[in-house]
């Protein structure tokens, strides 16, 4: 009898859930939601929060060895402001009912994931260049995208990351610029960077639409806004000619322009991906011990700022 | 490494994008303290001029309408449509009203 009615209930808060989703209405934490919804979400969101910050690694490699003091003040910003991405979405995730402590702890234990292309190693000078315009590159499109989901908080921080990421584009798309005018070497180590940082960049998009299970549910209640393949196909056709221009070449050897600002390209090693997301890229033991031996080290801070707790108030 | 490990408290951010206007809800931080609170605030989301002024007050102290309850609780509003100025008739060719 009860169950009944239970479920008589939750068919009729679906129903108006799903009314403000058609309707364009963002999902406020204290609204009621389908746990398959929530679920999906704390993946999602905290994915993206441990991506910001495991992603700090291997830009700061270079931070003492950047080739000038300019460059160097530009890096350690933009790393600063992937930290504060990381504090956004954790925060965003946070309102799920979930705490920060809990979602570091799930990584740490190795129950989440974060972007793959963070596994990659960063070799020398010219993969910081590749990784702000490739990899945060890609990060952009996705992310524009996103500022649409369909949840409040997500939506909130998506925009207000997306403001300011704009440098981080352009500062890697500058240093890859400035090397492919410089001496034959240093053209090397640009195409060299590009050769090794593009197909991880493809990757980022996730497995193609017709692999991608969770996609479907994800698009039909609008978390995402546009599927795998058509955000990776948006950063292809910005990228290519953005490599031509400055000399460098994409290595796809199937990449074919089909139309004006359209192109297709090879196939995309899956196998790489899989490898590298299920622990088994170059770096992923390196940049989990990295994080789990700095949170350890910091714990004394955290528990000398609680023994000070409120003391102004 | 213990299981829960203290982050602080919750603070919702405020921020005032130039003198005389609003503060606006930026979003949240993690703070030990008032001080704490409002430096981790500036760090996080005024890193690029964004405000000239900045509030942080704890999360738990903020009351809000239950969402469920925000048709109930505005409907008094909704019938008092002689509160806009659009809803008087005026002769015409009345200037400076
Ligand atoms: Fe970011
Ligand atoms: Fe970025």
């Amino acid at each position: 009898m009860t169950t009944k009615l239970e479920s008589a209930q939750t068919a009729e808060l679906l129903a108006d859930f799903e009314k403000k989703i058609n309707a364009e209405i963002k999902i406020e934490p204290s609204d009621w939601m389908p746990d398959a919804y929530r679920q999906h979400l704390i993946r999602q969101i905290s994915q993206h929060a441990h991506s910001e910050v495991i992603g700090m690694q291997p830009e700061a490699n270079w931070i003492t060895r950047a080739p000038s003091l300019r460059s160097k003040k530009i890096l350690l910003a933009k790393i600063q402001d992937e930290g504060g991405h990381g504090l956004y979405l954790y925060s965003a995730a946070e309102t799920l009912g979930v705490s920060r402590e809990q979602y570091i702890a799930w990584l740490h234990q190795g129950k989440a994931k974060y972007a793959s292309v963070f596994n990659y190693p960063t070799l020398n000078w010219a993969d910081i260049g590749a990784i702000g315009w490739l990899v945060d590159g890609a990060a952009i499109v996705n992310q524009v995208s996103l500022q649409r989901t369909s949840y409040g908080p997500y939506s909130r921080a998506m925009v207000r990351i997306c403001k300011e990421e704009s440098f981080h584009q352009r500062q890697g798309y500058e240093i890859m610029w400035r090397m492919m005018q410089g001496t034959n070497d240093q053209q090397r180590m640009a195409q060299d960077a590009i050769d090794r940082w593009w197909w991880p960049a493809l990757m980022m998009f996730g497995p193609h639409d017709s692999d991608s299970p969770r996609t479907s549910h994800a698009m039909l209640w609008k978390i995402k806004r546009e599927s795998n393949d058509v955000l990776r196909e948006k950063f292809i056709n910005k990228t290519v000619p953005q490599s031509e221009l400055i000399g460098l070449k994409v290595p796809d050897p199937n990449l074919k322009k089909i139309s004006d600002e359209t192109y297709t390209h090879g196939d995309i090693n899956w196998e790489e991906f899989r490898q590298v997301i299920n622990g088994n890229g170059p770096c992923n033991q390196e940049r989990l011990e990295h994080h789990i031996r700095a949170h350890r080290e910091g714990a004394w801070v955290r528990e000398a700022a609680l023994q000070s707790d409120f003391r102004n108030q | 490494m213990k299981a829960i490990d203290n982050q602080g408290e919750l603070w919702e951010v405020f921020i005032q994008s130039k003198p005389g206007q609003s503060f606006k809800h930026a979003g949240s931080v993690h703070g030990f303290d008032k001080d704490n609170a409002i430096e981790n605030a500036r760090d996080t989301y005024t890193r690029r001029n964004e405000g000239t002024g900045l509030w942080v007050v704890q999360s738990k102290e903020i009351i809000a309408v239950a969402l469920n309850e925000s048709d109930y609780f505005f409907e008094p509003a909704t019938d008092k449509i002689y509160r806009h100025p659009t809803f008087y008739n005026l002769p015409e060719g009345v200037t400076h009203m």
